[in-house]
């Protein structure tokens, strides 16, 4: 049941194709997972069986795995790693997804909503669940898959964005973390993990006070704190997620910026950053993004409405439709609306709110256009 | 012993007529039923679940409760497939030991559900088959329930049912202790005989309508003067 909820997810947003990465063997992605040694079944135990008659022979394991060289955390897999999904056990049991989240930018940052329906092959599992996670004071993400992998995995990448803040004295950009977690998640790419994300939130311009020259002063004040109005180029933001790419960072910076000497990083962006990611690979940028099995419903509602120019309480007020149509129209969605709003100050969240009231409202309210107009129209 | 893989799933029976060839494989899982329930309260917190063990027809033991003491705040109730709730404890209770000796005191409730999740996780490829739901006493006092999925996702609740009956209690306890979709009622607090009372009423109607649940009724109420433990019995049919 979970694998058709991913080609759901893969179909409403198109595969990219995957640049080659050379991974940098830098600390920050060393031991991402591992922490985690996952435990992957033999094939062979799974293959026998004391019921020989009508055994069909089963197909060989993969031999060696896709050489990641640098990435390290194979090292702690088994050698029989299996790619294909085919070698998995058979769960008795299915794993919940089904959402409508979205996210979109606008001049007041950037706004991300979704519903709270955790549902489980027809079971609602939990019926207030969070799918917005903060990872930290400028970064959200929605989560959409499988609860289980977006909860673990946004930890792991609260983690490494802690890690990185501490080792470089700044937070790492949206687009940075974007391609953090797509990294992270590469060596599962195959497996039935399932994890489409998409990260709000807002670049900043501080830098820690250790970390600059007195002398260079307010001239690379009023460089760095550029607040553009474009939507951020990624090759512009040179902070991936390695540190063996810091020395390389002060050649290859754009003429107009680099008069600085030392080799610290610098800030080229302040602004907000809107990605998506998923387990597949696909790292897209964008102004707006709806996720889910009730994103057809939302992208509706925001293609109509969506502007840079709107207010604060224009964006809510159309998240919170879009989000409500989904939810009267999708099954797998549900329940309650949860909507953050990232600006340059950090996230805020609006309170939680029950949609059925909204639902009572709008019958409230064609009842009284119905009586208001005197004739008898159909619903 | 049968194969779960002649089941249609979780506690549904395939019928012994088949048309065609038919795939035996083995599964490394089995289905053994059983129903958990944990409620939390102002100070309290009660884990309930039933006694039976069963797999297919069969009925392998009427005295196999599926909770677990963990600490003096703290009870976990685990069902689904038996052997990896054994397996399942007895590294949790590991995992405890070795927490208490490198910082010299007990894990929290949250501690211990955060602690789980990773359990869970590391076997993301080859879960555990267990549905969890810990009961206990957080840091302040105030009754705690966390709920699992089996592969650790999880969350604080006030009420959760989980195992082979949930999907019939979980609606009943939404009803009584949510107050959810009611119109007019008055919301008071729980109560502590209030609450032992309202989980023996669900087990019972549990009982009556799900053939994995009954034989007998183990609730284990959890507060600051330690866990109290009742045996009820329940059909035995």
């Amino acid at each position: 049941m979970f694998q058709e909820r991913a080609s759901t997810v893969g179909s409403l947003v198109a595969l990219e194709k995957k640049k080659t990465c050379s991974y940098a063997t830098g600390a920050a992605l060393s031991n991402s997972t591992s922490q985690f040694h996952f435990y992957i079944p033999e094939a062979g135990y799974l293959e026998e069986s004391p019921i020989e008659f009508g055994q069909i022979s089963a197909p060989k394991t993969s031999s060696g795995i896709p050489s990641e060289e640098s990435f390290s955390s194979p090292s702690s897999l088994p050698a029989s790693f299996p790619f294909a999904s085919s070698e998995s056990v058979p769960l008795p049991f299915p794993m919940g997804h089904g959402t409508t989240t979205l996210a979109f930018m606008f001049q007041g940052g950037v706004l991300a909503a979704a519903d709270t329906r955790s549902s489980c092959s027809g079971l609602v599992a939990c019926p207030a669940a969070q799918k917005i996670l903060p990872i930290h004071s400028h970064l959200v993400g929605t989560t959409s898959g499988t609860s289980a992998d977006c909860a673990l995995w946004k930890r792991i990448l609260s983690r490494e964005l802690r890690l990185y803040q501490l080792r470089h004295g700044r937070r790492l950009s949206t687009g940075g973390a974007a391609k953090l977690l797509s990294h992270m998640l590469h060596p599962f790419k195959g497996t039935e993990l399932c994890v489409a994300a998409t990260l709000c939130g807002w670049d900043g311009g501080e830098l820690d006070d250790g970390c600059r020259d007195d002398h260079k002063g307010s001239e690379t004040d009023d460089s760095e704190r550029r607040d553009t109005t474009e939507t951020p180029k990624a090759d512009v933001e040179t902070t991936a997620g390695a540190p063996g790419e810091k020395v390389s960072l002060s050649k290859t910076q754009s003429s107009s910026r680099t008069k600085r000497q030392c080799s610290r990083r610098k800030i080229s962006f302040s602004g907000p950053g809107l990605f998506y990611v998923c387990s597949d690979g696909t790292r897209l940028e964008g102004k707006l993004f709806s996720v889910g099995s009730g994103s057809p419903y939302a992208y509706s509602i925001l293609d109509q409405g969506v502007r840079w120019g709107l207010t604060v309480e224009e964006a809510t007020s159309i998240a919170r439709e879009a989000v409500y149509r989904a939810t009267r129209r999708d099954a797998y969605s549900g329940n309650f609306v949860d909507i953050y709003h990232v600006t340059a100050n950090g996230w805020t969240r609006r309170t939680r709110e029950d949609l059925k009231e909204e639902y009572y409202r709008e019958k409230e309210r064609r009842r009284l256009e119905r009586e208001r107009r005197g004739t008898t129209s159909s619903e | 012993m049968l194969s779960a893989q002649s089941f249609g799933g979780p506690g549904k029976m395939k019928e012994y007529h088949y048309t065609g060839a038919v795939e035996n494989r083995f599964s490394p899982y089995a289905f053994n039923g059983g129903t958990v329930l944990a409620v939390a309260g102002e100070d309290f917190a009660i884990v309930a679940s039933d006694t039976r063990l069963s797999e297919g027809y069969s009925i392998h033991s009427r005295d196999s409760p599926k909770c677990y003491k963990l600490t003096d705040t703290t009870v976990i109730g685990c069902s689904g497939f038996h052997g990896d709730c054994l397996t399942l404890t007895k590294i949790i209770d590991a995992r405890l030991k070795m927490y208490k000796h490198s910082n010299n005191k007990t894990m929290t409730s949250g501690a211990i559900a955060a602690m789980l999740s990773t359990i869970l996780y590391g076997r993301r490829f080859f879960p555990y088959y267990v549905y969890n739901i810990i009961g206990g006493l957080d840091e302040e006092g105030k009754g705690a329930v966390y709920s699992f999925d089996p592969v650790g996702s999880y969350q604080r609740d006030t009420y959760k049912a989980g195992g082979s009956a949930s999907a019939m209690l979980q609606p009943l306890l939404d009803n009584q202790i949510g107050f959810k979709n009611m119109e007019g009622v008055q919301h008071v607090p729980l109560t502590q005989e209030k609450a032992v009372q309202l989980v023996k009423d669900v087990f019972i109607s549990a009982a009556e309508r799900d053939v994995y649940t009954g034989d007998a009724l183990r609730i284990c109420i959890v507060t600051k003067e330690g866990i109290n433990e009742q045996t009820i019995p329940l059909r035995k049919d």
